[in-house]
Order: structure tokens, then sequence, then C-alpha cells
């Protein structure tokens, strides 16, 4: 049986379609990640499982229970928010015995639950503070005990993250990775960080526009994006796409830059025009004779690797390496695309051919 | 250096110049009541013009006290204060509440209906009031003038209270949801401790307007036992004389509900006054 189980969810608000049919299936213990670009309906969605937005149609089943008439109090589920939505006025102890006191759990069991969640989080030391005492990671690690004193039968996680600064935040995803390792409940985690969406998700759900784009492990969204969306999406630098022209070359199809060759496949494409995507690690410098000739732009090192902004037959094209060219700017370098590395988008639709 | 710090130094001594002028000028008329209040009558006028007179007199006070009906009018006017201020802010809380949360048919012109009714002088609105308060016995009662200033002070309460509610994150009552709470369990124990200044504001105010109101209080109500004190200072007031003295005392005496009010709310105001400016 599966924990969550989203069936022709759609959402909107009076004329605006936020969402237009959503359908998934989310198993127990599995770490899920929504992503998708600001106002895509990914925390609509949330909202919607969390029950704290109404369906416009679809239904909505959480444990095998259909939830969609019953209130969030109902539904056995916590969420941390963006905010924290720390209760202001009570101390980090009584924000975290809030949902079992309303339960009318046992004293005992309480401090016991609390104990662990405090412990677990490294806390204890700020039990007795009020939430302004706080700095932010300590907060967000509060918020984190609130729900997890509760065992629900899910996590929901609302872009949680993206108050803290860089570094904490990188140390935050580690714990609550960890967290869900150790505790192994069923989380639904919504971001529009890729970082966050690669490195904490089970299985990734980018969407865009309402509709669910791709659904599919980190790597699987990396190497085989469904579309141009998913490909601009996930990974940083971003996927090279390119405008090629395609000539047929035997068995195969030459694709053409401008009026550089840049790679053939080994297929026939019976379309004049593709978008040609290429991960930038997947660019690689070559010697004059096996490769086309490229100019720089610009040469970006970070120390593990270096990004170079090429033009290819006009085209701007990321170039990604963790050896350390000599290559500066205004000069003229080769490079080389294997057929393997190349995905093709139809230009029009977006589409995977 | 020296002369940025000079002039900082001039610019704050010119702050402090003007906040004490202000305050000069706030406290001066109250100042004059209480010592009007405690000159003799005798040298009301004989001494002309001093900033305290040579002799005082607890009289005025005594007479007001223990000859006059004030102590009525006293206890009419905290009724109708007391009363007023709790029911507009129990409407008011509501009202708010439901402006700055939910999305409803009609909000706009709701919102619209109740801006149009504060637009209108109370003059105008007194002879039908009167109209329709005389045949339900709503006339010469404190009843009556409890409903109409709560009735009055709702609207302007009602925007008061939806601001403070505004300034609280919705995420707060979702999280008290998610967490068990129902949505009326959320706003009592999330929503309403932290509603307590925005509540401190709004009685604070409410009171302060009904306690001083004189106009629906005289047209409404003749007899005495329906008499708030602003009413009962005006029959200080005669034919061929004012009683100075003895209105002043009962100026004094009015202030000290008013007072001891605003000493119980004034932490909570403090906080509800400027929680507006600074968005936590």
């Amino acid at each position: 049986m599966t924990a969550i189980t989203i069936e022709g969810v759609t959402k909107n608000f009076g004329p605006v379609h936020v969402l237009k049919g959503i359908d998934l299936a989310i198993e127990p213990g599995e770490f899920v990640v929504l992503i998708g670009p600001s106002g895509c309906g990914k925390s609509t969605l949330l909202r919607m499982i969390a029950g704290l937005d109404d369906l416009t149609a679809g239904n909505i089943y959480i444990g095998g229970r259909r939830v969609n008439d019953l209130a969030p109090k109902d539904r056995d589920i916590a969420m941390v928010f963006q905010s924290y939505a720390l209760y202001p006025h009570m101390t980090v102890k009584d924000n975290m015995s809030f949902s079992l006191k309303l339960k009318r759990t046992p004293s005992e069991a309480i401090g016991r639950a609390v104990g662990n969640a405090a412990n677990l989080l490294g806390l204890n030391a700020l039990i007795g503070r009020k939430p302004r005492e706080l700095s932010g990671g300590q907060r967000q690690r509060v918020a984190m005990g609130r729900a997890i004193v509760r065992k629900p039968k899910a996590f929901l996680f609302d872009e949680p993250l993206s108050n803290l600064d860089a570094r904490l935040r990188e140390q935050m995803r580690f714990e609550i990775r960890k967290l869900h390792r150790d505790l192994g409940a069923t989380s639904v985690y919504v971001t529009h960080d890729q970082i966050e969406a690669m490195t904490m998700a089970d299985r990734i759900v980018a969407m865009n526009g309402g509709i669910v784009q791709q659904v599919g492990s980190p790597l699987d969204l990396y190497d085989n994006p469904a579309n141009l969306f998913v490909a601009g999406f996930i990974g940083a630098p971003a996927m090279n796409v390119l405008a090629a022209d395609c000539a047929q070359s035997g068995a195969g199809t030459e694709l053409r830059i401008g009026a550089s060759k840049l790679v053939t496949v080994d297929r026939t494409l019976d379309v004049a025009r593709v978008s040609l995507g290429i991960r930038p690690e997947r660019v690689r410098l070559a010697s004059a004779d096996d490769g086309v000739p490229a100019e720089v732009v610009l040469v970006e090192p970070t120390g593990l690797a270096t990004v170079a902004h090429v033009t290819v037959g006009g085209q701007l094209l990321n170039l990604f390496t963790t050896e350390r060219p000599r290559i500066t700017a205004g000069e003229t370098v080769y490079i080389r695309v294997a057929p393997e590395d190349v995905r093709l988008f139809d230009p029009e639709t977006g589409a995977r051919i | 250096m020296f002369g940025s710090k000079t002039r900082r130094r001039l610019l704050s001594i010119a702050h402090y110049v003007a906040i004490a002028a202000y305050v000069v000028a706030a406290l001066f008329p109250l100042f004059w009541l209480l010592k009007v209040s405690v000159t003799p009558n005798s040298l009301l006028y004989s001494e002309g013009v001093r900033l305290w007179p040579s002799s005082i007199t607890w009289d005025h006070y005594n007479s007001v006290i223990h000859h006059t009906d004030f102590p009525l009018f006293f206890v009419n006017s905290t009724i109708v204060s007391g009363v007023t201020a709790a029911l507009t802010t129990l409407f008011a809380a509501g009202a708010g509440y439901a402006f700055s949360r939910f999305v409803f048919r009609g909000k706009v012109w709701l919102v619209g209906l109740m801006l149009v009714t504060q637009m209108f002088p109370l003059v105008m609105v007194i002879a039908p009031i009167f109209k329709l308060f005389a045949p339900l016995g709503l006339t010469n009662s404190l009843t009556g003038l409890i409903v109409i200033y709560t009735a009055y002070n709702i609207p302007f309460a009602a925007f008061l209270m939806q601001s403070f509610f505004d300034g609280i994150p919705r995420e707060l009552e979702e999280a008290a949801m998610i967490d068990g709470a129902t949505r009326l369990g959320a706003v009592r124990q999330i929503v309403l401790p932290l509603t307590l200044p925005g509540i401190a504001a709004t009685l604070g105010f409410t009171f302060t307007a009904a306690w001083s109101e004189l106009l629906f209080a005289l047209m409404l109500n003749s007899k005495q036992e329906a008499t708030t004190f602003p009413v009962g200072l005006l029959t200080f007031v005669s034919k061929f004389s004012v009683d100075f003295g003895q209105m002043m005392a009962a100026g004094v005496l009015a202030l000290l509900p008013v007072c001891v009010f605003f000493f119980l709310i004034q932490r909570h105001l403090v906080t509800g006054l400027t929680a507006g400016a600074v968005k936590g």
C-alpha cells in the first residue's frame, strides 16, 4: 500500500489554474522532493496534502484513507514551514509538546518524547528558551523537533531551508537526511533549490506550470531529462541547449551548430532542426584535429573545477572541467562531444526525441 | 568629526525640548483642572491668574461625592463604558479575524459599508436613532447607550483588530491546526495570546470613547438614573452661573477610572501600538 496517493488533483484559484491534474504515488518511507520554479504549484500541492487548501477536483489518500474532507488535525501528518511557524509565546519544550498535549498524552510520555527529540536534535540546552532567543538554525531544529515528537504518518517540508545561510543549509540538509534515515518516515519536501532536490531525494517530482514534468531518481532526471524544462532546471551549471541543424549522414545524423559539425548521432531524425542538450561536464577540450573550434568568452575557476563559457557557431556553451586548463578569454579552443552524451529535444514542444 | 558630534548633541537636545514642549502643552489643561478643583470658591476670581492658589480645599470633592448624584453617574458610566468596551472588542475581534483570514463573497462591500457608517456626523443620525429606540424602550436606559456605542465603535475597532491579526503569520495557525487543533482551538491557544496587545488597545480605545461620549447620552437619556457623567458635568452649568470648582472636581474624579484602566493595559498597549511598525 502506498503512503500517499494523489489522484487527478486540480486546483483553481478563481480563474487561475494552479494545478492541472496531478497523479503521484508515494511509497512508505520514501523521501520525495517536489521541485519547480515559484508559482509551479508545488507548495499548493503540499498544502493540499496537509489539508490547508481545498482540492478543486481529484482525490488524496494518506495511508489508504481518502482525506479530501478531513481536517488537517485528523490527517496525522507533521509539517515544517519555511518560516518555522514556532509559537512565539511558548518555550521550545512547549512548542514541541503542543501536539501531544492536544492529544491528551500522559505527561511522562510527553516528557520522554520531547527528551528524545531534543537529544536527537541537540536541543537539550535550549529547552526552556523562547523562539526569539534562538538562532535561525536552532529554530529550524525546533521546528523539526515539533514534527518528530508526534511520530506522524508523513512529514511535509515547505522549503524549510530557504531562510538559512548557505553553510547552515548544507548542514541541515545532511541532518534532515540523516533523520529520515533514522526514522524512516515518509517525507514530502518542497524546494526550488535543485541541489537540495538532488542530494536529498529518493525520488524527484519536477513540476512546472501546474503539471508534473518528470518523476524519477535524481540521477535519472539528471541524465535523462524528459524535456527541456527538466534539463534546464536540474543541474548547476545547467545543461547546454543549442539549436542544431540536422543533416543525414549514412545511418546516422550529423548535428551542426552554425558551420561547425559538432557530433554525429547514430540514429535517423526526420526533422531539420533539434535542440541539442549536453551537460557542461560532457563537453571536453580536444585538439585541433578531433574537435570543433570554440571561442573562449569567460573563464570561471572555482578551485574544485573550472567553468569556461565558449561560443560555437555564435551560440553560447558552458564547459565544466576538474582539470585546470590553461585557457584565457579571447582564445580559440577545440571542443569534442561524444554522441552518447547528447540529448535531443523537439525545439517546438521541448519534449525529448 | 567634532562638528558632527556637536551637531548630533544639539539635535538630540532639540528633540527633548520639542517633546517637553508638547508634553507641557498637552498636560497643562489637566493641571488646570486639578488646580481649579482644589481652589476655594472665594479665591477663584480674586487672586488673578496664579499657577497654584494660596490655600487649597477639598470641599468641592466632598460636595460632589456627598451632595450630588455623581456617584450614580459614575457607576452608570462605568457600566456603559465597560460593557461597551467588552462587547465591541468581542465583535471587533471576530470581524477583524474574518477580514484578516478569510476570503468570502461580499467582503469588499461589507468593508465599504462599515466605512460608510463612519462617514456621517453623529448629529445626523440622532433623530432616527431616537425614533428607533423609543418604541423599543431603549431610551432612558443604559442598555440603549451600550447598544448604540457598541454599534458605532465596531467598524473602527474591527479594522484595528484586523491590522493586529494581519501581523500574526497565518502559518502559526496552520501549524497549530496540523498539530491537532481545530481552527477555534488554534485561535484560542495561539492567536489570542499573541493578540493581547491588540485587544488591550481596542479595549482602551472603546472604553475612552464611550466614557467621554456626550451627544447620545444627552439626547437619548433624560432621567437621572440613566445619566452618564459627561451629561452630569453639565448640571454644574446653570442659567446664571457655572460652579467651576465642583465641575473640575467631578472632572478629576472622572479621569480616575480611565487612568486606572490605562494603567492596567499600558504594558500591552505600548507593544500594541508599535506592533504594526516593526514586522516581526
